[in-house]
């Protein structure tokens, strides 16, 4: 918790404590803790003088500004409709398969979260997925399984 | 094959140089249009020399880019922004995402020259957050313009100054759309809002605000250097230039390609992109992303720009092209919009929000084979509701995939009410598995295979498939060794 405020606070001291600096703040402390805990947003609030309300209301407005743990590594796979064409489905039943979860669930580990998104901007190389924040173009059920047995790995 | 038919302005250096090397950009003319505009030109000449390009939005609107340049300047205030609009997120497209990568600085010259014509020294481009490759070539690129004094205070000794900063989006494609965009960068949730007033009259933090796509911003040091004579001289009447567009779907050559406005979907689809693949039938083409439509066979020779798109029924949006072959189902094409729509719409609104979820789920129906005739008069009605009465681009245009499909493929749909058959055999829901009888000969395959027994029959006797326990995986038909089961 105390982690959590001083991160806070250097962002509020880096970013400002105007209401345009919210989005890099909050940004910010997904990119550490992968999530916005209640304790983070409450401070995020305390930090800008302004309600929690409004910093709640704006954080679970966007996908990517989580407000429930995720685990260390984020899969995204793009759901929209040239991934679909390509067998985005067998690439999700593979994954789900290796992980031991569903979609939209986290590992008991707290390492991995699999989630589906909107197009990612590889529709020309689909099946496309995010880890974090790198693409993984061109799956198959094959390739899919290398690059999540690495990241079991590590 | 024919490639003499693209020229590549947006996309000239992509590929070509180095994108992280500011110098391979300058040895190919880089920064020399900036040159020329702060050194020779007065900001309403270079405003000028746009607006007679003929220049307009890639962005999906097709506003002139230097009409909005001008609106911008004339707007009077001690502060105004150039903004970037990054936040590409139509299915089908990534062009953006492509420039932004392999050529950044074009996109940085041009904000500059931007800034000096509306009398902006702040610049920010929004880029979405899934885009991590072309952020750090942004940067980069930011990094060693300002090195060189190509950003920064008093550029080239005139006295103008200007620099840039990045935002990022977090994953919601409705901050494409310029005020939720803007509001976004104010830190408040990515709703938009009812324009007037306008960005370029009152946007970021109320100031005056000139918000421009990436690929217009590209176009942008070579329509200085060239002249707007020699880039209005490529296109059609009102849509001059040349349009970047990502090609993807069942097509053999995938990917980026920009060809001059006017070039017809058959030069695009057959001569460029090497038709379609596995030697299938071509059926249609969606343009536009969520807020398109399909284009058809009958469209295979109408020069593309942005009002023939329009006159057709689907629109330039940012020039993704999904192209679709003969087995796919385009009641489920126009359904696969609508979840997407669904997914993205902001919910401010009542007609989007809910309107949209309830075409959603009337296509959905349709999918299922549990539709009347009735279902789809409504469809047809509501679609022009929501139209009517939605705030923003995105739910104004979102039933556009449904009335483009009903125009072209009405009998698609018929099929699927009346019939109960989906032509394309792609809606699961209208699909049987059966055995045929003169094939099987009883070796239990099918049957050892299905995960949910709907297969009964002895061994070495013709089995037959309970379709009210059949859930339609799949497992027997690639199972069979003797072409014993087909689908209906
Ligand atoms: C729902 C919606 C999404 C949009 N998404 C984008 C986008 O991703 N990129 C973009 O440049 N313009 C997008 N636009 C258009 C912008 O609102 C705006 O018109 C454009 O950025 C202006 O730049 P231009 O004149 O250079 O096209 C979108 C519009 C709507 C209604
Ligand atoms: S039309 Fe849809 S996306 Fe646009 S403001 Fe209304 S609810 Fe939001
Ligand atoms: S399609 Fe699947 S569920 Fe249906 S009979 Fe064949 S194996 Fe069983
Ligand atoms: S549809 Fe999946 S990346 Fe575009």
């Amino acid at each position: 918790m105390t982690e959590t405020i001083a991160l806070i606070k250097s962002l509020a001291d880096r970013y400002g404590r105007t209401r345009d600096a919210l989005m890099p703040i909050l940004q910010g402390v997904v990119e550490e803790e992968r999530y916005l805990s209640d304790v983070a947003m409450t401070e995020i609030a305390r930090e800008l003088d302004i309600a929690a309300a409004e910093v709640y209301g704006t954080a679970t407005f966007y996908s990517f500004l989580d407000t429930v743990p995720r685990g260390k590594y984020v899969i995204r796979v793009c759901k929209t409709i040239t991934c679909d064409m390509h067998g985005k489905k067998r690439v999700i039943e593979k994954i789900e398969d290796l992980l031991k979860i569903k979609l939209g669930e986290t590992t008991q580990d707290k390492k991995f979260t699999l989630l589906t998104t909107n197009c990612l901007g590889w529709c020309h190389k689909g099946p496309v997925m995010l880890i974090n924040n790198t693409p993984y173009p061109d799956l198959n059920e094959d390739k899919v399984t290398e690059i999540i047995m690495e990241y079991i790995r590590k | 094959m024919t490639k003499h038919k693209q020229i590549r302005i947006a996309l000239r250096n992509c590929g070509v140089i180095d994108p992280q090397a500011i110098g391979e950009y300058i040895a190919r003319d880089g920064y020399q249009a900036l040159a020329t505009c702060l050194t020779k030109m007065t900001p309403e000449e270079v405003i000028d020399q746009i607006k007679k390009s003929g220049l307009r939005g890639r962005g999906g609107g097709g506003f002139p880019t230097g009409l909005k340049f001008e609106i911008t300047r004339k707007s009077v205030s001690d502060q105004k922004y150039v903004v970037c609009n990054a936040d590409e997120g139509d299915p089908g497209a990534f062009m953006d995402r492509s420039i932004l990568e392999g050529d950044p600085h074009s996109v940085i010259e041009a904000m500059a020259i931007c800034g000096y014509c509306i009398g902006a020294d702040k610049g920010l481009v929004y880029i979405r957050a899934e885009y991590p490759l072309a952020i750090e070539r942004l940067k980069i690129a930011l990094e060693q313009a300002r090195e060189m004094g190509l950003l920064g205070k008093n550029i080239f000794n005139t006295g103008f100054s200007f620099d840039i900063e990045l935002r990022y989006g977090a994953g919601a494609f409705v901050c494409g759309e310029e005020t939720a965009l803007i509001h976004s960068m104010e830190g408040l949730r990515g709703e938009p809002t009812f324009k007037p007033p306008f960005p370029s009259v009152s946007g970021y933090l109320g100031k005056p605000t000139n918000v421009n796509n990436v690929e217009t911003f590209a176009n942008i040091p070579v329509i200085i250097n060239k002249g707007a004579g020699w880039f209005s001289a490529i296109g059609t009447e009102k849509s001059k230039g040349t349009k970047v567009f990502a090609l993807a779907g069942k097509i053999n050559n995938v990917g980026l390609i920009e060809v001059p406005m006017g070039t017809t979907l058959r030069e695009v689809i057959y001569e460029i992109g090497g038709g379609i693949r596995n030697g299938k039938k071509f059926k249609a083409v969606q343009t536009g992303g969520p807020s398109g439509g399909c284009l058809t066979e009958k469209h295979l020779d109408t020069p593309i720009d942005y009002d023939n798109l329009i006159a057709a029924g689907s629109m330039m949006g940012s020039g993704g092209m999904i192209v679709m072959d003969e087995d796919n189902c385009m009641v489920a094409v126009a359904k696969f919009y609508l979840d997407f729509t669904v997914d993205e719409s902001c919910g401010k609104c009542a007609p989007c929000r809910i309107g949209n979820k309830r075409l959603y789920e009337l296509l959905d129906k349709i999918t299922q084979g549990k539709a009347t005739m009735e279902d789809i008069s409504n469809l047809k009605n509501l679609c022009t509701v929501i139209r009517d009465a939605s705030l923003c681009g995105l739910g104004q245009t979102s039933s556009n995939p449904v009335l483009s499909t009903l125009d072209n493929f009405y009998d698609e749909y018929i099929g699927h009410v009346v019939d109960h058959k989906c032509a394309a055999g792609q809606c699961k829901a209208l699909m049987k598995y059966v055995v045929i009888d003169e094939n099987c000969v009883g070796c239990t395959a099918c049957a050892r295979n299905c995960p949910v027994n709907a297969i009964s029959g002895e061994k070495k006797q013709v089995h037959f498939i309970h379709q009210d326990i059949c859930i339609k995986c799949g497992a027997c038909y690639d199972r069979c060794k003797f072409n014993a089961i087909e689908i209906q």
